[in-house]
């Protein structure tokens, strides 16, 4: 279980990356379409928040990767 | 020190009373403005001046995906330093001022652009707010409830995101045909200025609350951290930089709340648009579909609460996500084929009548006969039942794993980012795909299919079912 746990860890980095040039290349196609203000601001948004939880998945799956999840922590004193 | 939460249950009874009523206003008053959103824009934000249609975008998006999140650090950050209890009452005074004072403002045509940037500044504020709440709520009643009834106990408070939905959606309806005895007249009078009174009323439910509230204890666990002097001093950095947590932080959010925020605005917003606009159906049926839905299902989240005390959090919540990922398509595909049923039907009786059809072609909407009707809200019913079954259990789940110090603002980030913004971007991204996929009516669930499927992996994969009965360390 511990090995399948830490081989999932690559799979969330690369879907990290992926997901991230995905938004973005959406934002590009959407602004390119209609290229008014409001759509700038709302494509601007969605990639703005993408940008961190992308990078939170991908430290995810370096943590899963690196066996931090194998044995999660009971009390306090464990993290 | 465990035994110092258990209450007595009439005291436990307080609790939940104080925390959960202050809670459902919050989101009353968060979802007046979303349901009111069309005639709102009337009113401040005029399609016909570019910048005030912008401003209304800023409104849209700025309050859900970033104010709601950085409304959770903020408050979480103070509710780790201060306390529960004054930090979760002053975001209820900050969401029904600002709920209150939307009410007041003076239109566009009055004031020019003043009041859309009014507007915009008081929806931002009702974004912070909300931001706060729930982790305060949540916090407030686990550090209360004894171990072995903590889902329990705590899913009172999962009942009010979709009661407060429920009650906004009533208040609304009730309004609009209350003001003249005409329905139509009262509706052109609610566009006019009767909305103003779902938002006038929030300082009435506010103000009972907030009284309520005051009345309230500092949260136990909490007060006894603080008189041993063991309060954090930095929340933010011990939740986010240090690693043992952080890792737990973005276990919540990919693990649980990334696929139950999905499972929420899908079975509520998803669906209710969705009878709407892909079906159809009229203003009134598609709410009141919705409401009565929400009235049969939500009871269920006390029941999966209670039964998580005994199975542990991780099974039902991952339950309710796999039977969403299986079931969507097939669920919206009934409610497409139902309304259809239901038009052809009406179609044919309109061909004897040419007054008939020309209003049908007016109003380009479709009523559905009493046994589609109630076919409708059975299938609406399933879709929030797995709303019950990913969200009834999550306030135990997320408590239970952080520490007391740094628990508000620890839970209340993962929580907002999963539901503000993986769950608020639901319907953009649904729409999205409509766009581009013209031929399927249901290709925008496949966003909420493969997020939570991505949930349901993680989850199954990396989170523990053993319940943390001890949440005082």
């Amino acid at each position: 279980m511990d090995l399948l746990k830490r081989a999932f860890g690559l799979l969330w980095m690369l879907l990290a990356f992926v997901a991230l040039i995905a938004v973005v290349l959406m934002a590009q196609a959407e602004i390119s379409r209609k290229p008014t203000t409001d759509v700038w601001i709302q494509w601007g948004v969605f990639v703005g928040i993408c940008i961190p939880i992308a990078i939170a998945l991908f430290i995810f799956g370096l943590f899963a990767l690196k066996g931090e999840y194998d044995r999660l922590p009971t009390r306090s004193s464990d993290r | 020190m465990e035994n110092a939460t258990a209450q007595a249950p009439k005291g436990i009874r307080q609790v939940i009373w104080a925390s959960s009523l202050g809670t459902l206003i919050e989101w009353y008053d968060f979802y007046i403005f979303g349901s009111l959103a069309t005639v709102i824009a009337t009113q401040f934000f005029p399609k016909t001046n570019p910048t005030a249609a912008l401003l209304s975008v800023l409104a849209t998006f700025a309050a859900g995906f970033i104010v709601r999140p950085f409304g959770a650090l903020v408050f979480g950050h103070i509710g780790d330093l201060v306390g529960r209890k004054y930090t979760f009452l002053l975001t209820l005074v900050i969401m029904g001022g600002s709920t209150f004072c939307i009410g007041l403002v003076p239109s566009y045509e009055r004031i020019g652009f003043a009041a859309p940037i009014i507007v915009l500044v008081l929806r931002l504020l009702q974004g912070l707010a909300l931001g706060g709440e729930y982790g305060g709520a949540a916090t407030y009643v686990a550090e209360h409830a004894p171990p072995d009834r903590r889902g329990f106990y705590t899913s009172w408070i999962q009942t009010t995101a979709t009661l407060g939905l429920f009650v906004s959606l009533g208040v609304i309806l009730i309004t609009r045909h209350a003001l003249d005895s005409d329905e139509a007249t009262s509706i052109a009078k609610f566009n006019d200025w009767g909305w103003r009174i779902p938002f006038l009323l929030s300082i009435v439910l506010v103000g009972v609350s907030v009284y309520i509230r005051l009345k309230m204890n500092e949260s136990p666990l909490f007060a006894k951290l603080k008189s041993d002097g063991k309060t954090s001093t930095n929340p933010l950095k011990e939740s986010f930089v240090r690693k043992g947590n952080l890792k737990m932080v973005l276990l919540a959010l990919f693990g649980a709340t990334m696929g139950q925020g999905v499972v929420w605005y899908t079975g509520q917003f998803y669906a209710q648009s969705f009878l709407e606009n892909t079906c159809k159906l009229d203003f009134d049926q598609s709410r009141t579909i919705l409401i009565w839905a929400i009235l049969f299902a939500t009871p269920f989240f006390v029941v999966f609460g209670a039964w998580s005390d005994r199975v542990g959090r991780k099974w039902i919540m991952m339950a309710g996500m796999v039977l969403a990922v299986c079931t969507y398509r097939p669920l919206f595909g009934q409610m497409v084929a139902l309304s259809d049923a239901s038009r052809a039907r009406t179609d044919q009786v309109v061909a004897h009548s040419e007054s008939t059809v020309i209003n049908s072609v007016e109003k380009q909407t479709t009523t559905v006969d009493t046994a589609i009707y109630w076919k409708l809200v059975g299938i609406v019913f399933i879709l929030i039942l797995y709303v019950t079954m990913v969200y009834g259990p999550i306030a135990a789940f997320l408590v239970e794993l952080f520490p007391t110090k740094i628990r508000y603002t620890s839970m209340s980030l993962p929580y907002h980012i999963g539901n503000g913004v993986f769950g608020g971007l639901t319907p953009f991204i649904a729409t999205l795909l409509t766009t581009v996929y013209h031929n399927d009516l249901l290709v925008g669930l496949w966003y909420p299919i493969a997020i939570a499927g991505v949930c349901v992996v993680i989850g199954t994969l990396y989170i523990s079912n053993r319940m943390n009965t001890n949440i005082a360390d």
